[in-house]
């Protein structure tokens, strides 16, 4: 179908820390991509059923609470019960240990940018991919 | 002519050919690159900065600044359970720290309870866990509390914590006089940057209030509330805007008690402020010498109070935040070095340094006793509290001062103009103005405009691996069999009817402390108390467009 890239910026859980999610979300939109934004404290199955009614292409979730390991793994299933586990792509952001990057990424998370990953290099990234095409 | 004019004259004519490029404060704030007297040698005229505890309070709140009283050194700590917090509490103590400052973790910020399903990654996690007042005592046994002062960052559920609060001293035989401390309790500074909102801001005011009138009455030194620039700092505003939108809160809050038909001085000491303390070190200096006069003329000639004490601007502060950096963690040892410096050039009362890894997790027992040392060493062995004030008549810091006050003033009148801050908020213009203040800095460190070391110049590819903080990951199960136990104890009618009693004060106008800490008392859960305030309140709705 092509068309704009469509990215749902979520902040899961009850961390209220949304300065990067916000400034990565106005740094998207500059870029071209349409961006949705959850505001705070969603739960995981909110923001799952919200990437499947909006068709987005990427979820990317912010997490600052040290609660990232659970509530990605709990996203990942969310997503899998809609189906959607294979059309979206799923990054995570945020304050996350180093040795917790691979154990994201083994969460089946394509990306992880922790806090002082450079602006660009978060774009560039976005700016690489491809919007799915609708089903 | 005189030989001061030919000094001018000659380093004007060399400034002329070598022009100095442009420079100016994080906030934007032009400065030249000197500040002398101007012609003829004469000095500016200073005789409106006043002496230090006198009124408007610029050089300072107390007449001899720091040589009677040192500044608190007041760590945020707290983590897992009751006892791993009361476990650091004591060490933390016993290095010389002077004051306590209790980190909740977010399901108490937010009104869960431990058992709850909806919370159970977040357990423990980025503070203690309390579920009722058996934690509370926990947490606190064997601690000095008639001594120590005590400080929570709680805003939501904050008269929830502060009924269960008075319940410990209560248990403790702490004098009301005694009890000392301070909870944040301030909801409207949540909505914007902190997230920990809970009940629209009508009631989530009135709750403030409320705890302000009790304590005023049964707790005349504990403060009722902590006004808190901090977060919007660290969300991403800049200087004058941490301030202006700190006493834009503070006029909302000091309002809504003279609305209740408080007097402003029976209640101006329950309120102090909190901030964080950035990197831009004479422009920190002058934010807080220019908030501490500001904030002298709002109480005495906006809302007439009389009692020196209530024009007062009590502060505490937080050094490192967003200012520290996850590439070469080390430097953030220096970076909150020099923060603490500008804080104590600035006035402070209370100071909390981030420990070097904050940008990665929960502090170590070593990295936060470096932390508290990094204060120790700034007391003990520089000198610099010898002198109140040291900075004041510079001519740079009292320029800086008095166009930061212009700077500040002028937001606080811009608010007023949108009706005030509780609208202005719920409207989402102020979240709106931080998050692209926020994209403008993040731009500016992109482009190399703003440097930071080790970040944008001078990085390394390789970064060293810190020892960090590993949570315990069965803290939620002992919280839950702890908070099991409890249930298993208590009096189930006693709950009930305190719970009743609650809910019947909440869907009236009275005071709400008085049955907050009869369920306090009763052994209540936070996660009960505020499901019946939940019901009677309703939820705030957040602007979520950015």
């Amino acid at each position: 179908m092509g068309g704009r890239l469509r990215v749902l910026i979520a902040k899961p859980g009850l961390d209220g820390h949304d300065r990067g999610a916000k400034v990565v979300a106005l740094a998207l939109r500059d870029a071209g991509v349409e961006v949705i934004y959850t505001g705070l404290h969603q739960q995981v199955d909110r923001i799952a059923a919200v990437a499947l009614a909006e068709s987005v292409d990427v979820v990317a979730l912010s997490i600052l609470s040290g609660a990232h390991l659970s509530l990605t793994r709990k996203l990942v299933a969310s997503l899998d019960a809609l189906g959607i586990r294979g059309e979206v792509k799923v990054v995570v952001g945020g304050a996350i240990p180093p040795p917790d990057v691979a154990r994201l990424l083994e969460l089946g998370v394509a990306r992880v940018f922790p806090t002082g990953t450079p602006l660009g290099e978060i774009v560039k990234w976005f700016g690489a991919l491809e919007r799915r095409s609708a089903a | 002519m005189s030989a001061w004019d030919e000094q001018r004259r000659a380093w004007e004519a060399e400034l002329a050919r070598r022009p100095a490029p442009p420079a100016s404060t994080s906030s934007g704030i032009s400065v030249d690159p000197l500040y002398a007297p101007g012609a003829a040698g004469e000095g500016r005229d200073l005789s409106g900065i006043g002496f230090p505890g006198q009124y408007p309070y610029t050089r300072g709140l107390h007449p001899s600044g720091y040589r009677g009283k040192l500044w608190t050194f007041r760590q945020y700590a707290g983590f897992g359970t009751a006892e791993d917090a009361n476990a650091r509490y004591r060490f933390l103590l016993e290095q010389g720290q002077t004051g306590l400052s209790v980190a909740l973790d977010l399901p108490t910020q937010m009104g869960f309870d431990s058992d709850d399903p909806r919370v159970e990654e977040e357990v423990g996690r980025v503070g203690v866990a309390i579920d009722t007042l058996d934690d509370m005592e926990v947490i606190f046994a064997g601690l000095p509390l008639d001594r120590v002062s005590t400080s929570f960052t709680i805003n939501g559920t904050a008269a929830i914590l502060l009924a269960m609060y008075l319940a410990v001293c209560e248990k403790q035989r702490v004098p009301s006089g005694k009890i000392n401390g301070t909870i944040q309790n301030d909801i409207l500074k949540e909505y914007v940057a902190r997230g920990t909102w809970i009940y629209p801001a009508a009631p989530s005011i009135r709750l403030i209030v409320d705890t302000i009138e009790h304590c005023a009455a049964h707790a005349p030194n504990f403060n009722a509330l902590s006004v808190a620039g901090a977060h919007f700092r660290d969300a991403g505003c800049n200087a004058v805007q941490e301030m202006g939108y700190t006493l834009a809160d503070a006029v909302a809050y000091v309002q809504a008690c003279v609305d209740r038909g408080m007097n402003v001085d029976a209640i101006a000491r329950q309120i102090s402020f909190f901030f964080y303390t950035h990197m831009d070190f004479f422009e920190e200096v002058a934010k807080y010498r220019a908030g501490r006069r500001l904030w002298a003329k709002i109480m005495r000639e906006r809302f007439g109070a009389k009692d020196p004490r209530s024009w007062m601007f009590r502060f505490g502060c937080v050094c490192g935040g967003s200012t520290l950096t996850a590439q070469q963690p080390m430097n953030n040892v220096v970076r909150v070095s020099y923060e603490l410096l500008a804080a104590v050039l600035g006035g402070v009362q209370s100071v909390f340094t981030a420990a070097y890894d904050e940008a990665f997790a929960l502090p170590t027992e070593a990295t936060a006793e470096l932390s508290l040392r990094t204060q120790q060493v700034l007391a003990y062995e520089t000198g610099v509290p010898a002198v109140a004030d040291p900075l004041g008549g510079s001519w740079y810091v009292e320029d800086l001062t008095d166009r930061m006050e212009a700077a500040i003033a002028a937001l606080l009148e811009r608010i007023d103009g949108m009706g005030g801050m509780v609208r202005a908020v719920e409207q989402g213009v102020i979240q709106r103005e931080i998050a692209q203040e926020a994209f403008r800095q993040q731009k500016r460190i992109e482009s190399g405009e703003k440097v930071i070391v080790g970040v944008n110049r001078f990085a390394k590819p390789e970064e060293p691996q810190l020892a960090l903080y590993e949570p315990d990951p069965r803290i939620r199960e002992r919280q839950v069999a702890r908070l099991a136990e409890v249930k298993r104890r208590r009096d189930g009618a006693a709950v009930r009817q305190a719970l009743d009693g609650l809910r019947a004060t909440a869907r009236g106008t009275g005071n709400l402390m008085p049955p907050l800490l009869a369920c306090a008392r009763a052994y209540c859960t936070v996660g009960e108390m505020n499901g019946v305030l939940v019901d009677v309140f309703g939820r705030f709705q957040e602007p979520t467009s950015v």
